[in-house]
């Protein structure tokens, strides 16, 4: 029977959680007043970065060593909450959010200690209702113990937080992308450098970070850097709530030690695939990660080794993918999806996301040619690492990796509906002017 | 995506029928483009400019929402979002006469407003209807055929004429656990099947709470301890062993014994400098490097 490590997740079905005096009671706010009465800023920042705890959202930057890029000094900076959880297959934060707001929002506080930040904002996506009523509860409470608001706890530190709600746009996941929408513009992501450390919000130095590492700033604080780096491998730190959904057969939100092998996480903890099913391939951290297969299965689950598999641990969901499931449908879902969230600014990534999602359709509606295959692969080459962010590669790469994966399947694919268009009468094209062309034999 | 695929339910926008014309020449499907792909702009029209706030009528609970959420920022702009949400939610949409309220209060151009507007997914920039139903059908949704959830949705409301809700497909809601699964006006509820389509189009035509108990936050929420088993058949027919093995020919050629393998390359270092490849010595189809080409310079 494998088991979780249950950290972040350890009082989560505590009822009433969500409210300030239940997390009091079971040791909450403990950290901000260590945080604020017991150590100063440089400590605080120096317990973060040697806990190892890295960037829960995506890119698994440390965040001590983001936080320490923060220049000193006297001038407004920022503490931005990206709580835009918006990559396919993570819910997560959701939880956190939902079940346990004060948690994040001690997260908040001892990172703007860190930071020197007198100014916080948590930009939530604006498609979570329940939880941002939920966390507008939770922010009211707190301002009216007084944990947040001018000169906190009577120390130097002053400290406001906003709900911010997005309105519905993935690429304000990124973190440029999330400032232009928090200063009230379209979310295109910005050039980087400079880097928001540097010139963020409103110019200022910000540090942004997901919510689930600043959830796991009050732990670090509360038991010290030596505690937490017991648990995880290597440089992969700490516990991680995975997500695991696709076709298992109990989806849900499983916290672990980082290294846990793939194959308890997927079948230990989420039942595997269902009855009779195997596993074809899974996104291990998310749906901008490249596939792995069956043989990956027993890799731990860390930033490093799947890194070295060829993929990353990204936003730490799993999303399984059985052996019933066809590939191009999916592989066009994907990549319709990126169409859709790409925000036009780079053409690699407009043309390119627009580009592969007509060539899956041409190779599922039996139009395809074997050479799509080998220009949909260069169109993905030459997509990567041509953008300001890392949208159009979060489609790139799991595309490519599926035709490096399963080119065979593809081939099968596209020969099988080449078959069907021919019996069928090029009736599913649907368009008839485009039938009456293939009558007259020009398709 | 919001291609309008349910024009019965969604009302009539005043650009559907321009948007059906559109023919994409480049795909077979011709599918609708997403929205803000080809909405051109009006060059005749005069420019509008940043409305006297004496000229124009805005509710009072409007102008002091938008007021209190502008005192949150150091910045007023960064009201922009939420502003727009305040104003969309008494008009419904975010008309011209909703951005120019806003616009009025704010004290910007109604043009900085529409850029914006345009951009999120949850501004309705045309009169979809005033509440939303967004159907979820993205990768972990689409394992466990949220498309076919949403197309009973979509045939249930047509044939019991469902109106003012704007029903859509929608990217993925961070609920894959309740999968598949829609939102109604923020409540997450699932997981659905096709056979809830006819009780859930009712009740939201009756104006009631859909699926009592079956909602994320709902008192006692659960999900069922194992996940229903996906319906039917998959779409296409059981192609070949998970892993990529396919017994009649190897997973790809041996490369040649010389030179780089035509068409395949190391994938590049997403984060790295200096990746990109537009290099002009470089062929574009096999991407290896290639002599001048000596009739261009003719």
């Amino acid at each position: 029977m494998t088991e979780e490590t249950r950290v972040l997740l350890a009082n989560i079905d505590e009822p009433g959680l969500n409210t300030i005096d239940v997390y009091e009671r079971l040791g909450g706010y403990r950290a901000m007043r260590k945080a604020l009465l017991d150590m100063d800023a440089q400590a605080v920042l120096h317990e973060l970065e040697e806990s190892g705890l890295r960037g829960r959202g995506g890119a698994g930057f440390s965040m001590g060593k983001k936080a320490s890029f923060i220049p000193k000094g006297a001038m407004d900076k920022y503490l931005c909450c990206n709580a835009d959880e918006s990559e396919p297959g993570t819910f997560k934060d959701r939880l956190l959010m939902q079940k346990n707001p004060h948690l994040l929002i001690e997260g908040c506080i001892i990172g703007s200690v860190a930071a020197a930040a007198n100014k916080g904002f948590i930009f939530i996506r604006g498609e979570y209702e329940l939880q941002a009523g939920i966390l507008e509860t939770a922010l009211a409470e707190a301002y009216d113990k007084g944990y947040l608001g001018e000169r906190i706890l009577d120390s130097d530190h002053t400290f406001d937080l906003v709900l911010h709600r997005g309105k519905g746009a993935y690429i304000c996941g990124e973190e440029t992308g999330l400032l232009d929408a928090l200063e009230g513009k379209r979310g295109n992501p910005r050039l980087k450098p400079p880097f928001p450390a540097n010139q963020g919000l409103y110019q200022g130095p910000t540090l942004i970070n997901n919510v689930e590492t600043l959830c796991n700033a009050p732990i670090i604080i509360e038991r010290g850097a030596e505690w937490y780096k017991q648990y995880g491998e290597g440089t992969s730190t700490g516990t991680k709530v995975v997500s695991v959904s696709g076709n298992v057969q109990r989806p849900g939100n499983y916290e672990i030690a980082l290294g846990m092998p793939v194959r308890e996480i997927i079948f230990g903890l989420a039942g595997g695939p269902p009855e009779g099913r195997d596993i074809k391939c899974f996104f291990p951290g998310g749906s901008s990660a490249p596939v792995l297969t069956q043989e990956h299965l027993d890799l731990p689950y860390t930033f490093e080794a799947m890194a070295e598999a060829g993929s990353m641990l990204g936003s730490g969901a799993i999303i399984v993918v059985d052996d019933s499931e066809p590939l191009v449908p999916l592989a066009l879902r994907l990549a319709e999806f990126y169409r859709h969230e790409s925000c036009g600014k780079c053409v690699p990534c407009r043309e390119g996301t627009n580009w592969t999602v007509k060539m899956l359709e041409r190779i599922d509606e039996g139009e395809g040619t074997p050479m799509d295959l080998d220009i949909l692969e260069q169109v993905q080459g030459n997509i990567m690492g041509n953008c300001l962010c890392v949208l159009g590669d979060s489609m790139a790469m799991p595309v490519s990796s599926m035709l490096e994966h399963f080119r065979p399947e593809f081939e099968r694919h596209m020969e099988e509906a080449r078959a069907r268009r021919d019996l069928q009468d090029h009736e599913p094209l649907g368009a008839p002017e485009l039938a009456s062309v293939a009558e007259a034999g020009q398709v | 995506m919001a291609d309008g695929r349910n024009p019965s339910v969604t009302g009539t926008p005043a650009t559907s029928g321009a948007a059906e014309e559109v023919r994409d020449e480049g795909a077979v499907r011709a599918t609708a483009l997403p929205p803000g792909w080809d909405e051109a702009v009006d060059l005749d029209a005069d420019p509008a400019t940043v409305p006297d706030p004496s000229e124009v009528d805005v509710p009072d609970s409007l102008r002091s929402e938008i007021d209190r959420l502008m005192r949150l920022y150091p910045d007023r702009h960064s009201a922009t979002l939420p502003a727009l949400g305040a104003a969309q939610r008494v008009h419904g949409w975010c008309s011209p006469e909703a951005l120019r309220q806003v616009a009025a209060v704010m004290q910007v151009t109604p043009a900085y407003l529409s850029s914006v507007a345009t951009f999120y997914d949850m501004l309705r920039t045309e009169p979809l209807g005033s509440r939303y139903v967004y159907v979820c059908t993205s990768v972990a949704c689409h394992l466990r055929n949220a498309r076919r959830v949403y197309q009973a949705l979509a045939e249930e409301a047509e044939s019991q004429g469902l109106e003012d809700v704007d029903l859509r497909e929608f990217e993925c809601l961070g609920a894959c656990d309740m999968a598949p699964m829609a939102s109604f006006d923020g409540r997450f509820v699932g997981p659905l099947s096709t056979e809830d389509a006819a009780e859930v189009v009712g009740q939201l035509k009756g104006g009631r709470e859909v699926l009592p108990g079956r909602g994320l936050g709902d008192d006692g929420f659960r999900l069922p301890e194992t996940a229903p088993p996906t319906e039917g058949e998959p779409a296409h027919p059981k192609h070949e062993p998970a892993g990529g093995d396919w017994p009649d020919a190897p997973e790809q050629a041996p490369p040649p014994a010389e030179g780089p393998p035509p068409h395949r390359r190391a994938i590049p270092e997403p984060f790295g400098p200096g990746t990109s490849h537009a290099g002009a010595e470089l062929d574009p189809l096999t991407r290896e490097t290639r002599a001048e080409d000596e009739e261009d310079e003719e």
